[in-house]
């Protein structure tokens, strides 16, 4: 009697969760097609399962050096951009000085602005530090741009950690460094878990700023490279679905491990921010 | 800041006052700004990088913006607002911003109380919901690049999955020519983004809807009253704060909006995608005319700058109306 209650709400979501899906579905199947068939035959099973498309990107050694080129970028920019946040939130979270609140304050403004708003003169300013073609190029601003929110996320954490052991660890002589390095970062592990996805999607997927500071492909980050392979072979669609599918697995992956962090770490930087 | 000439140091807010006159002696003062800078010397990096890289850009298009600059060498043929005038004449400029109010009006209007409604579905006992919540989700995971791709492909001219599920409806009239065709593509290109936003969306108002103590609707159910009238009057005037907060981030989204725009369309049929990140981008990085492109960054930070003062407004009300919600983050 209950569930037949409910059934109108899961028809509702069924239907919403299948425009969800099929997108994702239709282009995984259509890899495993020809083009030719895919013309003939868009929504059913692949006649004969062609693994060609798929086995094609992951021989040649493209696909894995846009791989490595992303994950060397995400991995560069949430080491810088955690760090130095984790140290401005210390400070925030736990001295009283004078200029805090300003200070604060003006970090938080940098959430106001989005990237867009400022990427053509940091182009010009990067291109006048000669970091055009070079991943730092792209590291840097990211981890600038991601600066106030994990500021936000990790204030709010280490805010509350109580002062008794703060206390405790400067009566067994811990400086205030020592402190942060040997008693904060290993409680906040959590809240730095969530920064750290945070600002690793954030960086994946970045699509402005690589592509105008890679103008060589050897630094192409995989965002342009879909972009780049679609351009490539605009005609031959059951290939570009087999290189999305490949280009959604690394996100969807984390997406899977980290959903927690994810989902946590964007809601409680939107509720603070 | 008046705390100079507080008589002793220890009253007032907690912050440490940092007066080097303060009176009980000079070592008490040193060990002040020794503190001080200690805790200074934390910010520094964050300061470095912020300042380097995201407020340095910001004045200096500020500066680029009153001068016709082809983006070498620094900026010499200052002509005033002549840019800002120009901006105002330009059809495709008026466009963008035309195009901009579209989307923010149709997420208001459709997106965002479609996300609501996904909410407060899933927020009830239900079977599978955990699966829906993840699945509802997993589009905002993926880079707009890659769906960008996937739905210039989904809707292609005639022959994309989109064209093919109508045909199969008995719906083969409508669409067709999709991105392709001036009339349709904001709608399609609106399509797109909320079957990636969404779920965004959705997963903040679950998170402000579990923060709303049960035991209100339950009274209010005891009270007799009905669903909607829970809704209207517990549920949604609880959940303001949050909304309030999705319809900045989506504002701001459309302010901004570049990567699908750029690569679905490139702003295109005949600029009737484009908005003003991407004329931006046009102006600056194809046509090397960085002064006039300036000018759109000066402007869209205004609108942005402009919003988010109201919004502040609306958070400084929120916290002086005191703490009837308890919105925390859990941190984790």
């Amino acid at each position: 009697m209950k569930t037949l209650r409910k059934l109108p709400l899961h028809v509702v979501l069924v239907l919403v969760g299948s425009v969800v899906v099929v997108p994702l579905l239709y282009a995984a199947l259509s890899g495993f097609k020809s083009t030719d068939e895919l013309s003939r035959n868009p929504f059913g099973l692949p006649e004969h399962w062609l693994t060609g498309n798929y086995t094609d990107i992951l021989g040649s050694g493209d696909f894995w050096r846009l791989l490595g080129n992303s994950t060397l970028v995400a991995v560069a920019t949430t080491v810088l951009v955690v760090a130095v946040s984790a140290l401005a939130a210390f400070s925030f979270a736990r001295f009283a000085f004078r200029g805090r609140e300003v200070l604060f304050m003006f970090f938080t403004m940098g959430l106001m602005f989005p990237f867009a708003v400022a990427v053509l003169p940091l182009f010009l300013i990067l291109r006048y530090l000669d970091l055009l073609d070079n991943p730092l190029g792209v590291i840097l601003p990211q981890a600038a741009f991601g600066l106030p929110m994990t500021i936000i996320i990790l204030r709010g954490f280490f805010r509350q950690i109580p002062g008794e052991l703060e206390e405790a660890a400067t009566l067994d002589g811990c400086s205030a460094f020592g402190f942060f390095w040997r008693v904060l970062l290993p409680m906040a592990r959590p809240a730095l878990g969530t920064v750290s996805v945070l600002a690793v999607v954030a960086s994946w997927n970045n699509f402005m700023l690589p592509l105008l500071v890679f103008t060589d492909s050897k630094w192409w980050t995989l965002p342009l490279g879909v972009v780049q392979f679609q351009g490539q072979y605009s005609a031959e669609y059951a290939r570009v679905f087999a290189y999305l599918v490949l280009a959604m697995v690394p996100a969807l992956a984390l997406y899977s491990v980290a959903e927690r962090q994810l989902v946590g770490g964007l809601t409680a930087g939107a509720t603070k921010g | 800041m008046t705390s100079t000439f507080l008589p002793d140091e220890r009253t007032g807010t907690g912050l440490a006052p940092t007066s080097p006159v303060a009176r009980p002696g000079r070592g008490r003062a040193r060990r002040r700004l020794v503190n001080w800078l200690t805790a200074v010397g934390f910010q520094v990096p964050a300061l470095v990088l912020f300042i380097g890289l995201v407020l340095l850009p910001m004045l200096f298009a500020l500066y680029a913006a009153f001068f016709r600059w082809g983006g070498f060498g620094m900026p010499s043929d200052y002509i005033g607002t002549d840019n800002f005038t120009q901006l105002f004449k330009d059809d495709v400029f008026l466009g963008d911003l035309w195009r901009c109010l579209l989307l923010v009006g149709l997420s208001l209007v459709l997106q965002l109380p479609f996300a609501l409604a996904m909410a407060v579905a899933l927020n009830q006992r239900l079977r599978g919901r955990a699966v829906y919540r993840m699945l509802f989700f997993a589009p905002y995971v993926l880079s707009e690049a890659i769906t960008g791709v996937l739905f210039s492909m989904v809707f292609a001219p005639d022959d994309g999955l989109a064209d093919h599920v109508l045909g199969a409806v008995g719906l083969g009239g409508i669409g067709g020519e999709w991105f392709a065709d001036p009339s349709y593509v904001m709608a399609t290109l609106f399509l797109v983004m909320t079957w990636k936003y969404f779920g965004f969306h959705m997963m903040l108002y679950l998170a402000g809807l579990q923060s709303i103590p049960a035991e209100l609707t339950e009274a209010a159910l005891i009270d007799g009253a009905g669903p909607w009238q829970r809704f209207r009057n517990v549920t949604l005037p609880l959940l303001a704060p949050t909304l309030r907060i999705s319809v900045f981030l989506s504002v701001i989204g459309a302010i901004q909006l570049f990567d699908l725009v750029w690569v679905i369309t490139q702003g295109g049929p005949d600029h009737h995608s484009e908005t003003m990140a991407v004329t931006m981008f046009q102006y600056g990085f194809k046509r090397y005319q960085v002064g006039y492109a300036s000018a759109i960054s000066v402007v869209m930070f205004g609108i942005c700058l402009v919003f988010a003062l109201a919004y502040q407004r609306f958070v400084l009300r929120r916290d002086l109306e005191g703490a009837t919600t308890n919105m925390r983050g859990d941190g984790a």
